[in-house]
């Protein structure tokens, strides 16, 4: 059969799946909408979390990333995951103890004040609309890629299989739609990344592999990459930092505390039944996803080795471009990957040197992409890696999409406009306001403003800046007020976005940079996707310094911490 | 489950504080340390294939969050116990 039949059979199966589970899964109440009905098992909600916060950059790029970066890419995996940790310590269980059912309304009642609730509204719809932007458009990449539709028809067909089991299920039908999303991706991510290893290692565990000798020499396999790569005048694949050290611990920490402060992430935690739970569902999602980052090194190495090697066989001996592999040849056609013979001898050469490379264009989604067809593996694994890329792109985008509808049906309008509304019409509202998110999420897929592709990273930097340190604060001191967490969510979130808009313009446009994307113009050398660290700091010092010259918060404040800080009496996520 | 005392309240808060301050050393050290601040040195020995600083940065951290963030909920689950404060 060939590959692109067998794709959609694949893919089709998997809507299937997902179609199937939205219809059992109907929302029948504002609970169920919202929280799934709170009852959720912790492992279940810890798979659905890890779909849910594993996207189309995580299953497409990350690979890619570190295959070029090396030791540098470091960051996205340190990054990613232990936010895990402060999120099962220091908000999760005490989020869940409150029992509401979003962050803002959170906020808003630890601060007391409805402006505060505004606030975080609109930080949390600033960094999930980033983000989604950036889901939608790997929907439609992926789509067009495997299944020769063009982009928009794959943005159209993405958005309708999300429209049916977000729209009719809500958290519900997102959730046990997630859990068979997170195994389509997971078993699409490994088993190539298992037969790449067991073909170059002879070792089944990719990452076991890493660490072992090429098969049948003594030679390990990143030795062989150091040396693979140096030899061609790039920088030594093993110890190769992102600029500089600083830069890497602001650009790690800034992800972790982006991830702890992700709204999409932070609401799965509503679903699991006791404050146990939650913790131990933060320790089961990091399992999930440690299965695929801890294999991302190893298919990051091993791609870029099998690269090197389809490129240069031996030492100053070029493959012949006419001579080239099949993959090679595909990806050529979608412009991916591309060849220009500079000195006319037919042969490829890939340098470090501009002048004199070749391989004039490499990106680095092709990587992972490409994988299955560089290890020479049978269709039905590339057709899978097809429906893996869609399953993560679409569980992402569902969660998103999920945060921003609540904090608009019930933030904005049970919150504020209308209270008095019934449950009926307020799940109602939740729907239309889905509805509404899913086409303003695909109409700005199909017309991407020119900042999408900083946006996955900046979503971060925002969530670090803003809403993280005044869940923290509200959690850990009864000192901060709502001056305080105001005033630190306005500073925070403006510091970051005012250092990312005068490197990389003013909404991303280009030329309106004033200070230009140097690295010379960087405050202490820190890249402006790495700068939601320092944002959080200022946010965090501004908050302690106006609580302490502003009224202290009333006694309420106080039992609601006592309240929180104690897992007794934690009742499922009440209906009020 | 009878309402705890506000020392109680106290005592169990502390006792979380302290259990949460030694996990995250450990966090910050597994990542930040051996990931990043000391790469270089401990790059200097070698494990299979692994250099060590690099092993910490790209699996050996992700290996620990794991094992820490099951360590503290066995931790806290006990500590609920004894103050009487576990649901059900």
């Amino acid at each position: 059969m060939d590959l692109r039949t067998l794709t959609y059979i694949v893919v089709g199966a998997t809507f299937v799946l997902y179609i199937g589970i939205a219809i059992w899964s109907r929302a029948g109440s504002t609970k169920d909408f919202y929280v799934a009905g709170g009852g959720v098992h912790p492992v279940a909600n810890g798979m659905a979390t890890a779909a849910d916060w594993m996207s189309a950059a995580s299953f497409i790029s990350m690979a890619g990333l570190i295959a070029f970066m090396g030791y540098g890419g470091s960051v996205f995996l340190m990054g990613w995951t232990g936010g895990f940790v402060i999120l099962a310590m220091l908000l999760a269980p005490y989020l869940r103890k409150y029992g509401k059912f979003t962050v803002p309304e959170f906020i808003g009642d630890r601060y007391y004040s409805r402006a505060a609730r505004v606030v975080a509204v609109i930080c949390l719809i600033i960094c999930s609309v980033t983000y989604v932007i950036g889901q939608m458009k790997g929907v439609g990449v992926a789509f067009s890629r495997f299944l020769e539709v063009d982009y928009d028809t794959g943005l159209y067909v993405g958005m309708i299989i999300v429209f049916f089991y977000a729209v009719l299920g809500g958290m519900k039908g997102i959730t046990y739609t997630q859990i068979a999303q997170y195994c389509v991706l997971i078993l699409a991510y490994t088993i190539p990344a298992i037969f790449i290893s067991l073909q170059l290692t002879g070792n089944p565990l990719p990452q076991l592999g890493l660490g072992s000798t090429m098969a049948g020499t003594d030679t390990y396999l990143l030795d062989r990459l150091d040396q693979v790569v140096t030899d061609l005048g790039f920088a030594e694949y093993t110890t190769n930092a992102r600029l500089s050290t600083l830069n890497m611990f602001a650009y790690t920490l800034s992800l972790m505390i982006g991830t702890a402060g992700l709204p999409h992430v932070i609401i799965r935690f509503f679903t699991v039944p006791k404050v146990r739970d939650a913790r131990s569902s933060a320790g089961w999602a990091l399992v999930f996803i440690a299965i695929l980052y801890t294999t991302a090194p190893a298919v990051a190495g091993m791609a870029r080795l099998n690269l090197m090697q389809t490129i240069e066989p031996e030492p100053g001996q070029y493959l012949a471009y006419d001579e080239r592999p099949q993959w090679f040849k595909n990806w050529e056609t979608t412009g991916l990957l591309a060849f220009e013979d500079k000195n006319g001898d037919g042969l490829i050469q890939y340098t470090s040197q501009a002048e004199s490379n070749e391989m004039v264009k490499i990106d680095n989604d092709i990587m992972v992409l490409a994988n299955p067809e560089i290890a020479r593996l049978p269709n039905w694994v590339i057709a899978l890696v097809a429906a893996g890329g869609l399953a993560a792109a679409l569980s992402t985008a569902a969660g998103l999409l999920l945060a921003i509808s609540s904090a608009i049906s019930h933030d904005l309008l049970k919150g504020m406009i209308a209270p008095n509304i019934s449950e009926k019409t307020e799940l109602t509202a939740s729907r239309v306001a889905m509805a509404l998110a899913i086409v303003g999420a695909g109409y700005l897929g199909l017309n991407p403003p020119g900042f999408a592709a900083g946006t996955v990273a900046l979503a971060f930097g925002l969530a670090a800046s803003s809403i993280f340190p005044a869940l923290m604060m509200g959690i850990f001191s009864t000192r901060v007020n709502k001056e305080g967490a105001i005033a630190g969510m306005v500073a925070g979130i403006g510091v970051t976005l005012f250092y990312v808009f005068q490197h990389k313009g003013i909404m991303f446009i280009p030329g309106t940079a004033f200070l230009g994307d140097m690295p010379e113009n960087w405050f202490l050398g820190i890249e402006p996707n790495a700068f939601g660290a320092v944002g959080a700091v200022v946010n965090f010092a501004v908050a302690v310094i106006v609580a302490r010259v502003t009224a202290e918060p009333p006694e309420s404040v106080q039992e609601l911490v006592d309240h929180i800080r104690v897992p007794v009496g934690a009742t499922t996520a009440h209906d009020h | 489950m009878s309402k705890m005392t506000e020392q109680q309240a106290e005592a169990y808060w502390k006792r979380n504080l302290a259990l949460m301050v030694k996990l995250l050393v450990i966090w910050f050290v597994v990542s930040y340390g051996c990931g990043i601040l000391l790469v270089d040195v401990l790059n200097q020995v070698q494990i299979g294939g692994y250099k060590l600083g690099f092993w910490f940065a790209q699996q050996g951290s992700i290996y620990v969050f794991v094992a820490l963030i099951f360590y503290y909920t066995r931790r806290m689950a006990a500590l609920d116990r004894e103050f009487n404060v576990d649901e059900e």
